[in-house]
């Protein structure tokens, strides 16, 4: 499929969620609560069977908090980025995909530690690289104490 | 009879205790500062659970202060055997999201400095690789080599490790007059010490005895752990984004995508050898070719990228190494994620681990070739 192909089928298949097709990749964004079922779909589905997830990066937006999957369909050669935002910026929680994707579990886990983003159902949710009572230095209002970041 | 059977209940007894032992963060073998908690019974492996954040330096926060061309020189001191990989990576991110077009002389340049770090990242892996079986030889074949490597480095760059290369819009300087001849020179000179490496541990009864069926990763779980680079196109997994995404010189060029499909430490192990005779290959095909032309082209004094988000991919000596950019059009980045291979390689340790000695971990795991900086971040 070329990337308009994706774009077109992913919008016939999921009428939900909303399908860009201006960007680098093809780009769907799904509500919170579709996401777990939409990301076993990518996978389960055999046009698409997007197997293999190479980054995912949490985001603070002002207002809430995102989180952004660059997945990949070894078989297709095809990428696409499905993203999703949680409802909350101060206790952002959203389903884990670590059950749909395996790599996803240790990506999480780093979303966790530096943005405090919680992952619902996941098996193993501990800070990876700071300690249990650091911030989130990731998030924008971070307060940097001992000035690592000079602004 | 009976006291047979005493004995033997006994020793059973025994090898169901179970224990736990701190494997670094100072363990020779982990290569910088890993803390693996080891789970044992007996000298069998049950579980490797990885605890890092040793090095955790806050690079991707950095960022968010500084701009653009600063952050090439972050990148460096992630994973410091694959620099230039990284560099170019930031580069090309920045330059693609600036529609800016490098002459074809910067993409000859920064493919054969990509394989150039490359043939020495593979160098330094193969001589700690033996040094971690006991093998202390192959460590001063591996360094007399990669010396040849480094001192191309210095004289065009500055730096043998860090080197700063590539920045947007080109490279930081053209490339010194030797450059060519040096380059020319180190192939044929390692064209011949290449078979070398294959006579003194390759074909060795030990290394083979302590390698094949040891660590066994399924094509199935290379995907599912995203175990790219040498150590997941050893079971098979074609990741090579010199390939399947080309970037720089690298569509002009011929080369071979080294797949195994016997999954386990020796396949890691020779892929990467080969790789090296593909390296050279590549080197070859374009030291002679090199455009005349510019080595950078002009750019802005302070570079603001469009708001949006910018995805490159490349290629370093571990795997895939990828630049994330979400930018609000200002001089400095709103967040930059960098997805290193050696994280996602790190996570599949217990699955290849698991029912193995403990010494057979020590040579898993350094067939994943681990840079913790890369990990950590």
């Amino acid at each position: 499929m070329t990337k308009e192909e994706l774009v077109a089928y992913l919008t016939g298949k999921f009428p939900e969620a909303e399908v860009k097709s201006g960007t680098q990749y093809a780009e769907m964004t799904v509500k919170a609560e579709d996401l777990h079922e939409t990301a076993g779909q990518l996978k389960e589905t055999p046009e698409l069977s997007f197997d293999y997830v190479f980054c995912l990066t949490g985001v603070d937006y002002a207002e809430n908090m995102g989180i952004i999957y660059h997945i990949e369909s070894v078989e297709h050669r095809q990428v696409m980025v499905l993203k999703v935002r949680t409802a909350d910026r101060l206790n952002p929680a959203i389903d884990t995909v670590s059950d749909v994707w395996i790599t996803a579990k240790y990506h999480e886990r780093e979303a966790y530690d530096l943005l405090g983003i919680h992952f619902n159902n996941h098996t193993d949710l501990r800070r990876l690289f700071l300690e249990d009572d650091w911030g989130f230095p990731l998030r924008k209002d971070y307060v940097d104490e001992i000035r690592i970041v000079e602004r | 009879m009976s006291e047979i059977r005493e004995v033997i209940i006994k020793t059973d007894k025994l090898a169901t205790d179970k224990y736990q032992v701190n494997m670094g963060p100072q363990h020779p073998s982990t290569h910088g500062v890993l803390r693996l908690l080891v789970t044992l019974e007996g000298e069998k492996v049950l579980n490797v659970q990885p605890h890092s954040g040793y090095i955790h330096s806050g690079i991707e926060k950095m960022c968010e202060a500084i701009t653009y061309p600063q952050i090439i020189h972050l990148t460096d001191r992630m994973d410091y055997l694959s620099a230039h990989m990284n560099n170019e990576a930031v580069a090309l991110c920045v330059e693609n999201a600036l529609q800016v077009e490098v002459p074809d002389r910067v993409k000859y340049i920064r493919t054969i400095m990509d394989e150039l770090a490359r043939l020495a990242s593979h160098q330094l892996w193969w001589c700690v690789f033996g040094m971690d079986l006991g093998a202390l030889t192959t460590f001063f074949y591996g360094l007399r080599d990669r010396e040849h490597i480094l001192d191309i480095f210095e004289e065009t760059c500055g730096a043998r490790m860090t080197v700063s290369y590539s920045t947007p819009g080109g490279l930081m300087f053209d490339i010194h007059p030797n450059f060519q001849k040096r380059v020319k020179d180190f192939i044929k000179y390692f064209r011949t010490k290449l078979p070398e490496y294959d006579k003194l541990l390759s074909g060795n009864v030990i290394l083979r005895e302590r390698t094949e069926g040891i660590g066994h990763l399924s094509l199935k779980d290379a995907i599912d752990f995203g175990v790219t680079g040498p150590s997941g196109r050893a079971s098979g997994f074609s990741s090579d984004v010199r390939k399947h995404n080309p970037y720089s010189a690298y569509p002009f060029v011929k080369f071979n995508e080294i797949l195994d499909h016997r999954c386990d430490t020796l396949a890691r192990y020779e892929v990467r050898i080969l790789e090296m005779y593909e390296s050279l290959n590549i080197i070859e095909q374009l030291i002679d070719n090199i455009p005349e032309g510019d080595y950078a082209v002009k750019m802005k004094g302070v570079l603001k990228l469009p708001e949006g988000e910018f995805y490159q991919r490349v290629e370093t000596a571990r795997g895939e190494f990828g630049v994330f950019i979400v930018s609000d059009g200002k001089k400095n980045p709103y967040r930059v994620k960098f997805r290193s291979p050696g994280f996602s390689n790190l996570f599949a340790l217990n699955n290849m681990t698991k029912g193995h000695k403990i010494a057979d971990l020590i040579a898993i795991m350094s067939t994943l070739d681990l840079i913790i900086p890369d990990i950590d971040r």
